[in-house]
């Protein structure tokens, strides 16, 4: 039975050969490889920490961006409404302005009609007059011509003013 | 289509292979040989060698050193081949029958033959030395590549070694021990990687492989006996006070110790489970695939070249099948041990109980 005795020669290379390869290992080998892994593992759990808070953050920001844009909005028509108003009271006050200025300039129209037409008048009441007066003239010089009539024109009206004096 | 070109040519090949074994057996049966001795073939293979085999030849063989110690006390170093076919060397011989067959005997000046020390480099030796060599090829390749490329992971081979050092450290070790897991790291993954690399070297058929190293008590033992040694050093004081002094009943340790004595057993149980347990399953796995293969040439020879033909295709589709359960009981044998060995420390690193 070969099979079950152990021989000493192949224990002592086995020993031999499993204990250099062991000191070997244990001073360069698993060590390092073993630090080097637990290093990238921190170094991966580190780098997710910090990307599920860069994505947090970004959630965070993303939000507050919304706010701010609805913010705005609600702003935006807030100013819009009353620029609008705004833009109703100066299109009114404008107009009311228009129609008094209007008014005025009518008026002062009217005025100025006023004015040119007593200029008129009196124009034509000196001008009627001045017709009326040539033509008394020439009605007094054709009465005159009788000279008889005139003497009792002259005096009728003496004694017109007489009487009324 | 592709599938069926694949058979029909797989089956023609076997079928040659079948009609060059029953050439074979007829040939030796022409030279007068012995018959085919099973046993003989089997035995061969499982145990160890003076010399290297080499595929489809039976006579030459690669030579490794013999080194012994002859019965004056004298050192004798000579290549295995001077030993070969019966051949004498300097009163050195292989023996060829009785309990030491196979082995190197010396010739006593009385025409006696013993057995002399023999540190000779043998089959098996050479294995664990191949295997050692590409472990530390392994791990100095991992550890060049953590230092050269710092935090980048590593891709194709060592992302694989990587991978089982995630396995075997991150996995089971650590959780099994804890605080204690970083100083007993290197011996257990070591074991591991020793073991696997052992394992799997012994499926492959030619050199460098095909050597039955872990299937073989010597070498499980030394690896057995390993963790005997640190369990037993790393044992603290409560670690043996439970041995000797186990809390359990008076009666149970006071007028005989039966406790006591069955824990202290179990001390030497546990690493001799170990030794068998993976002794046992890599040989027998050996065994298996041998005898399959040798199905082909006892019935070639006993029932001719058609039952021979079948048989070389069943037991080629067998012995592929084996093949790849032996690759998963490496694994599962390499990390077994593994696991157990840390079982073992870490249940020597026992705190005292807090009531």
């Amino acid at each position: 039975m070969q099979l079950f005795t152990p021989e000493f020669g192949l224990a002592f290379w086995m020993f031999v050969a499993f204990l250099g390869l062991y000191f070997i290992l244990a001073k360069y080998g698993w060590p390092y490889i073993i630090k080097s892994m637990d290093e990238r593992a921190d170094l991966i759990d580190k780098g997710v920490a910090f990307a599920q808070e860069a994505q947090a953050r970004l959630d965070g920001a993303k939000a507050e961006a919304d706010k701010l844009i609805a913010e705005a909005r609600s702003s935006q028509a807030d100013t819009l409404r009353e620029a609008e108003k705004m833009y109703n009271q100066i299109v009114e006050n404008a107009k009311a302005d228009a129609a008094i200025e209007a008014q005025k300039v009518a008026e002062q129209a009217q005025v100025r009609i006023e004015q040119a037409r007593k200029e008129s008048e009196r124009q034509l009441r000196i001008e009627v007059t001045e017709v009326a007066l040539q033509i008394a003239e020439k009605v007094v010089r054709r009465h005159m011509e009788n000279d008889k009539a005139q003497q009792e024109l002259v005096e009728k009206y003496l004694a017109e003013v007489e009487s009324k004096n | 289509m592709n599938k069926w070109i694949t058979t029909i040519v797989a089956v023609l090949i076997l079928g040659f292979m079948a009609l060059g074994y029953a050439d074979a057996a007829h040939h030796s049966e022409l030279h007068g040989q012995s018959e085919l001795n099973p046993k003989e073939i089997i035995f061969d293979h499982l145990g160890d060698a003076y010399g290297w085999e080499l595929p489809f030849n039976h006579s030459t063989r690669i030579p490794l050193p013999v080194i012994v110690r002859s019965h004056d006390g004298s050192w004798h170093v000579f290549s295995s081949s001077r030993v070969t076919q019966g051949a004498n060397y300097d009163g050195f011989e292989l023996a060829t029958e009785g309990d030491l067959s196979g082995k190197l005997v010396e010739r006593l000046p009385d025409g006696t033959l013993s057995r002399p020390l023999d540190m000779s480099v043998t089959k098996n030796v050479a294995a664990i030395f191949i295997a050692a060599l590409l472990v530390l090829w392994m791990v100095m390749s991992l550890r060049a590549w953590y230092k050269h490329n710092g935090m980048k992971a590593p891709r194709g081979g060592k992302g694989f070694i990587e991978l089982i050092v995630e396995f075997v450290y991150h996995d089971t070790i650590r959780p099994v021990m804890g605080k204690a897991a970083p100083k007993y790291a290197s011996y257990l993954l070591t074991a591991f990687f020793f073991i696997l690399t052992l394992n799997l070297l012994g499926l492959i058929v030619v050199f460098p492989g095909g050597a039955n190293v872990t299937g073989n008590l010597a070498v499980t033992m030394v690896l057995a006996l390993c963790t005997f040694v640190i369990t037993c050093f790393s044992g603290t004081r409560e670690y043996w006070k439970e041995i000797f002094w186990p809390e359990v009943p008076m009666a149970l340790k006071c007028p005989v110790p039966l406790m006591p004595l069955i824990e202290f057993l179990g001390i030497f149980t546990k690493p001799l489970a170990l030794m068998i347990r993976l002794f046992a399953n890599m040989m027998s796995g050996h065994m298996v695939v041998i005898v399959l293969v040798l199905f082909i040439f006892i019935f070639t020879g006993k029932f001719g070249l058609g039952v021979g033909i079948g048989t070389s295709v069943l037991s080629m589709a067998f012995t592929l099948f084996m093949l790849l359960l032996d690759t998963l009981v490496s694994f599962i044998q390499a990390y077994v041990f593994t696991l157990l060995s840390t079982i073992f420390i870490s249940m020597a690193l026992v705190e005292e109980h807090h009531a």
